[in-house]
């Protein structure tokens, strides 16, 4: 039997998608630097100017907003304080930064993309089922695989790092977007729709405010998601964080290594949070 | 010209909708036809007009598919066939910006569940259909303010739907739909989700409502003592189809089929029943001119021990009983307007049974119904409590 299906040449998949890649590659080479020029120059740009703002400011300013954002707890607000002066005594000040550039440009751009491409799948049956798969594809590929082509189409550096994480980070934003609409009770849909209601005027008056917190929600995995991506990213030139991690393990250097992915850790519960406090405030 | 008219609406549910509609035909049940052809039957062939300004209840159990018509009329389910006329305009045939209109400006709904949005004070809630309509801000903000006023909900205007109990929540379901000022409301159980002091206050309310306002209700329920007391005509259905239309009388003394009877059985008579349903014909004389003589032969003739003195046009004179006219045959009085009794009591033919059944027990002689000052029946002890035991006869409701 094993012999019958030897017999069935193999498909040359892999150099199909190669040729694919060249042939994008090839013919939209202009756009694609277009893209990375003017993204990397804005997130330039922004890391700059977070540089400007004294750590100390910086600092100040975020614990403030985690004072506010928790209820005026204190407990986020002593962490933050301490995690960052942390941070900042450890050297780490300036990878830090462009950590935030990478992971904010990241979550806005897939909230950007994924929120609207939510919404369409929850208004269209025939969309949703082809999206499905499309997002169980995006997220179980190792995030590695989406840095070949991102290198291939931007070069190295940040923007290919912004580029692979988003694809490996939209995928909460669209699905949760999609459930939230969805979950929205079907008599207040009907009540929407009983007064006349346009299609706008009942996504943006009852389904996307009711759909709030469950979005908001799937905001936060991708946040995560985009910090979790930025040391693969590193690994394709972009600064940060994640290029101090990457740099300690290729010389076997626990010390560095674990100075630098306990900043991510500071970094990203304090995100995580944050975003938190903002949905159960507002939901 | 009737507000809304419904001409042999059907809505089925599923793919195989030709050939459950067969099976419809055929008579067969729900259940058969979902098991053959995987459809479901959500109302069937149902037709009906209703009066501008008219309450118009819809009555079923649940699965009746009566939640299901009443979302047919503002198409927020499409038809499968058949015509709906709002105004004489048919909405099945219009387009999505035609329907709009006339969900925006004709036809309003309130639910069971309020359908009130939670993220939304109840100011916003009840400008919601103003809003949507493209009301400017200052003059929707008065309009609800003023809704909310009637409903005496206005200080409770910056709270929450969660804030206030169902019975308020339910105030404001429905002074967002009178705030928009439609004609027709649509109520789908609106009351249902309430306790039952709380739905008898609001069914109070709805019918002052109505006396001023005068809107034309679609008013569905599953509880037949709400349909009696707030309807002015009932529907009730069965397996998506109706089976009777009429009124609270009309469907408790003629009911149309066994079903409809085994939903009565368990009526409070004394509460839907008026003097009307249950007086019988009585025995008349006039005693302007027949003698007492006359009146015992009338008593011997009908088998009755008293007779009605009633001048034309039906003026209720008093009554004579056989004793009284024997003394006056053996007086020789040949003027019976001497004998006659004028002790008799009157009540008037729309009196609830419940508020006749006081009096009658009370009174040793026969009382008196009374339409216009006109005698129209009396009301005989034995009769009543015979009406109240079964279902009234056509015997004793053939009178008049």
């Amino acid at each position: 039997m094993n012999n019958l299906l030897d017999q069935i040449p193999m498909m040359p998949l892999a150099k199909w998608t190669n040729n694919a890649m060249d042939y994008i590659t090839e013919h939209g080479q202009g756009f694609f630097d277009a893209i990375q020029e003017n993204t990397e120059s804005m997130m330039l740009a922004v890391t700059d100017f977070l540089l400007m703002v004294p750590a100390i400011v910086f600092i100040l300013l975020v614990a403030v907003l985690a004072f506010f954002a928790t209820k005026k707890k204190l407990g986020l607000t002593i962490f933050a304080v301490l995690g960052l002066l942390f941070i900042y005594n450890q050297g780490l000040w300036n990878d830090l930064m462009n950590t935030v550039t990478l992971v904010l440009f990241a979550s806005l751009i897939s909230i950007i993309i994924g929120i609207p491409v939510g919404i369409c799948m929850s208004k269209s049956r025939v969309f949703e089922s082809i999206m499905k798969p499309v997002l169980d594809f995006m997220q179980t590929m190792p995030g590695f695989v989406y840095l070949i082509p991102a290198v291939a189409f931007f070069g190295i550096g940040l923007v290919p790092g912004v580029f692979a994480s988003i694809i490996f980070s939209i995928p909460p934003t669209i699905r949760f977007t999609n459930l939230g609409i969805q979950q929205v009770p079907k008599e207040l849909i009907e009540a929407s729709e009983s007064f006349g209601s346009t299609g706008p005027q009942k996504l943006f008056n009852v389904e996307l405010p009711l759909a709030k917190s469950t979005i908001m929600a799937g905001v936060n995995q991708t946040v995560m998601l985009s910090l979790s991506m930025v040391v693969i990213a590193s690994m394709i030139g972009a600064e940060g964080l994640g290029q101090k991690v990457l740099t300690a393990v290729q010389r076997a250097d626990v010390g560095p290594g674990f100075v630098a992915g306990l900043a991510l850790v500071i970094f990203a519960i304090l995100i995580d949070r944050l975003t938190q406090s903002f949905n159960t405030k507002k939901g | 010209m009737a507000k809304i008219r419904v001409e042999n609406v059907s809505k089925i549910f599923g793919k195989k909708v030709t050939q459950a509609e067969e099976l419809v035909k055929k008579g067969k049940s729900k259940s058969t036809i979902l098991k053959e052809t995987g459809a479901t039957v959500g109302v069937y062939d149902a037709s009906f007009e209703v009066e501008e300004g008219e309450i118009f209840v819809i009555m079923g159990l649940s699965g009746s598919g009566k939640s299901t018509l009443v979302r047919l009329l503002n198409r927020l389910i499409e038809p499968t066939t058949g015509q709906i006329y709002i105004n004489d305009a048919d909405v099945s045939k219009m387009n999505k910006t035609q329907l709009r209109q006339v969900r925006r400006n004709s036809i309003n709904m309130v639910f069971q569940n309020f359908g009130l949005f939670p993220h939304q004070t109840i100011l916003k809630n009840t400008e919601y259909g103003l809003k949507v309509r493209g009301v400017p801000k200052e003059e929707r903000k008065i309009k609800a303010e003023k809704a909310l006023e009637n409903a005496g909900l206005i200080d409770f205007k910056d709270q929450y739907p969660k804030q206030l109990s169902g019975g308020m929540q339910q105030r404001v379901g429905l002074a967002r739909a009178l705030a928009n000022d439609a004609e027709i409301v649509l109520m789908d159980e609106a009351f249902s989700a309430l306790d039952p002091l709380i739905r008898k206050e609001m069914q109070d309310e709805l019918l002052e409502l109505q006396q001023n306002m005068k809107k034309t209700i679609i008013f569905i329920t599953h509880d037949l003592n709400e349909a009696l007391r707030i309807g002015d005509r009932i529907a009730i259905m069965k397996d998506g189809q109706i089976i009777q239309i009429g009124t609270g009388e009309e469907i408790l003394t003629n009911p149309a089929d066994e079903y409809v009877s085994s939903f009565i059985e368990d009526i409070d008579r004394s509460k839907v029943l008026t003097a009307e349903n249950i007086m019988v014909k009585p025995v008349t004389i006039n005693p302007a001119h027949d003698g007492p003589k006359m009146a015992l032969k009338r008593m011997k003739d009908e088998q009755v021990s008293m007779v009605l003195a009633v001048t034309p046009p039906k003026q209720l004179v008093g009554y004579i009983t056989a004793d009284d006219a024997l003394r006056c045959a053996k007086e020789g009085q040949t003027n019976l307007m001497n004998c006659v009794q004028q002790d008799i009591l009157t009540v008037p033919h729309d009196l609830l049974l419940e508020e006749v059944l006081p009096i009658i027990s009370d009174s040793k002689t026969p009382v008196a119904v009374m339409k216009n000052n006109q005698l129209v029946g009396v009301l005989i002890r034995g009769v009543v409590i015979e009406a109240l035991a079964k279902e009234t006869s056509a015997e004793v409701t053939a009178h008049e």
